[in-house]
């Protein structure tokens, strides 16, 4: 299979690799949100941990990733793209965006919805967290 | 810039570089001694024939055969297909449109081109017994005992499996099948150019081998049929001319066929010497790789196999990205789970690898040219791209914190 120049950038220096701990230790933590997603068809994982300001903002994020080079690719940009961002911001993230950034083929969409819920779930889990309201819709592909 | 220049190539089970001295052989053949071999009347027949003639006594003196008993096709694939459904409907225990037919053995983890004419078979009205190696790969005589029936009429065991490089033990389940009275086939595709054969200790009624895995052209191979003690018949698959004793119709590829044969010649010459060197090589990889790493697993018999390749898993790797971080090395990759662009191993998952750990193998396989330069600077790659990964799989880390990764229910989109 032939990846774009992007992937390939990515793969071999993906940006924001790590976790601000284990998660267990995270788990109580309240400026934190964790996304732990797998995808079904090809049993690839993705870990998303953010940390987010009392206003709301995304001040870091921190990924790990079991999966294809398009995985990886995916999560290491979701992370350049929502930090800095608010929560609201950042769930408005689609994944037809990355795979338009990356030029990732049809089979490889999934590998970009990955990234997508990666980031949904961090930050449901954050506002679950802090006592905010979850809205848990579908709007990808 | 061609792959040559660039990129290692550690993948000699999927086929192997022609030999020069293989293709100094064949070169005549084309422009000058070009005669159709069955040509009976002309010079340039008999000398087409000549060459083939060589080539026959070749091929046989490499297996322990006779030259009457070898039979030319396309490869390994065709002499499956000759083999197993000739041998199969020629001792059919019933007409053709009947069931119960008769009893095939095979095992799960052969190469398609056994399973699937074996289940075609199948359909046809014959009963097939699919036997499951153990976890080391290896399916013994004892395994072949237990599964022969009253009915059995054929049984096709691989003598080294092309993913794992381990090898059943062929005499013995040759033995089994004689005393039986079935008639034995074994694929050789892997195993013939690398270790000894000899047909009539090894007890086997039918041998296929393809060319190009030992050195050789592509798209040529041999069928050895034994003619005596007993001697074993085939209902012919392809009808036309009557070439090779009727078994496979078809004017000879006469130029391939001299290669295949001076292929043969230089394996009986260097297959010993050319193993023990790159057994070392193969094991310097794997040792190497098992000393750097964590969670490295050698899949099959560390001993029964082939000296030239090694199947080797590393954990909480996935097999895509792997082979995207060791571009320069062409290897074929496999796992026992599915990914979106790569198949799951039907072998590996015979064996049960990789049930309890998401991991990633890849198939080494050396050959001829290979260089112990080669075999340092793969090592170095493939070690630093699992370590690479490893950096950024979260499931490495799970690991590391003493979680049971099977036992956690992802939250799935
Ligand atoms: C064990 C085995 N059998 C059969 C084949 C088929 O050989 P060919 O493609 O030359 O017909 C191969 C090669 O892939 C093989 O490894
Ligand atoms: S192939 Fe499954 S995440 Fe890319």
């Amino acid at each position: 299979m032939a990846y774009s120049e992007k992937v390939i950038e990515h793969y071999q220096k993906p940006q924001n690799v790590g976790s601000f701990g284990a998660s267990s230790d995270v788990k109580e933590r309240s400026d934190i949100g964790v996304g732990i997603v797998g995808a079904p068809e090809c049993g690839d994982v993705m870990q998303l941990q953010i940390k987010v300001d009392e206003a709301g903002k995304i001040e870091d994020a921190k990924f790990k990733c079991f999966g294809c080079g398009s995985a990886i690719a995916s999560s290491s940009l979701a992370t350049e793209w929502i930090k800095g961002r608010t929560v609201d911001e950042a769930l408005a993230i689609k994944n037809t965006e990355i795979v338009e950034e990356l030029a990732l083929p049809p089979v490889k969409i999934h590998c970009s919805v990955l990234a997508e819920d990666s980031i949904r779930t961090a930050i449901n889990d954050w506002k679950k967290k802090n006592g905010h309201e979850v809205e848990d819709d579908h709007h990808h592909h | 810039m061609t792959a040559q220049d660039t990129t290692i190539y550690f993948d000699h089970a999927s086929t192997t570089p022609c030999d020069q001295r293989v293709v100094d052989a064949m070169l005549p053949y084309f422009t000058s001694i070009y005669g159709n071999s069955s040509s009976r009347n002309h010079a340039y027949g008999w000398e087409a024939e000549n060459g083939v003639d060589t080539a026959r006594s070749q091929v046989a003196d490499l297996l322990g055969a006779q030259p009457k008993e070898i039979i030319f096709t396309s490869g390994a694939t065709e002499s499956n297909n000759i083999a197993i459904k000739g041998a199969a409907r020629m001792y059919a225990k019933a007409p053709s449109g009947s069931e119960n037919r008769g009893h095939i053995i095979t095992a799960v983890h052969e190469h398609k081109a056994v399973i699937d004419p074996c289940r075609r078979l199948e359909r046809e009205g014959f009963d097939v017994t699919f036997l499951e190696p153990g976890s080391d790969g290896i399916i013994t005589s004892e395994m072949v005992k237990d599964a022969l029936r009253d009915d059995t009429i054929l049984v096709s065991i691989m003598w080294a499996n092309n993913e794992l490089g381990t090898i059943n033990e062929i005499p013995c389940i040759g033995k089994i099948c004689k005393e039986h009275g079935a008639v034995f086939h074994t694929d050789a595709t892997q195993w013939v150019g690398k270790l000894p054969t000899d047909v009539e200790a090894d007890n086997i009624d039918l041998l296929s081998l393809s060319a190009h895995k030992m050195y050789g052209p592509k798209g040529v191979g041999a069928l050895y049929v034994r003619r005596r003690r007993p001697r074993v018949r085939l209902e012919a698959i392809q009808d036309g001319g009557g070439h090779e004793r009727g078994f496979r119709s078809g004017t000879l590829n006469v130029s391939s066929i001299v290669g295949l044969g001076a292929a043969c010649a230089i394996a009986k010459q260097e297959m010993e010497a050319e193993g023990e060197r790159l057994r070392g090589l193969r094991d310097k990889l794997e040792n190497e790789l098992m000393s750097r790493l964590e969670v490295v697993e050698v899949n099959g018999h560390r001993e029964h196999r082939l000296p030239h390749m090694t199947n080797i898993s590393f954990g909480f790797v996935e097999g895509e990205s792997l082979m995207m971080g060791i571009k320069n090395i062409a290897c074929s990759s496999g796992s026992a789970c599915t990914s979106a662009s790569l198949e799951p191993s039907y072998v590996l998952k015979a064996l049960g690898v990789g049930d309890e750990l998401a991991h990633s193998s890849l198939r080494l396989s050396l050959g001829r040219n290979t260089t112990e330069a080669e075999v340092d600077e793969a090592i170095e790659g493939i070690a630093a791209a699992v370590e690479h990964l490893r950096a950024m799989s979260p499931l490495f880390d799970l690991w590391k914190e003493g979680v049971d990764i099977s036992k956690i229910e992802w939250q799935s989109h």
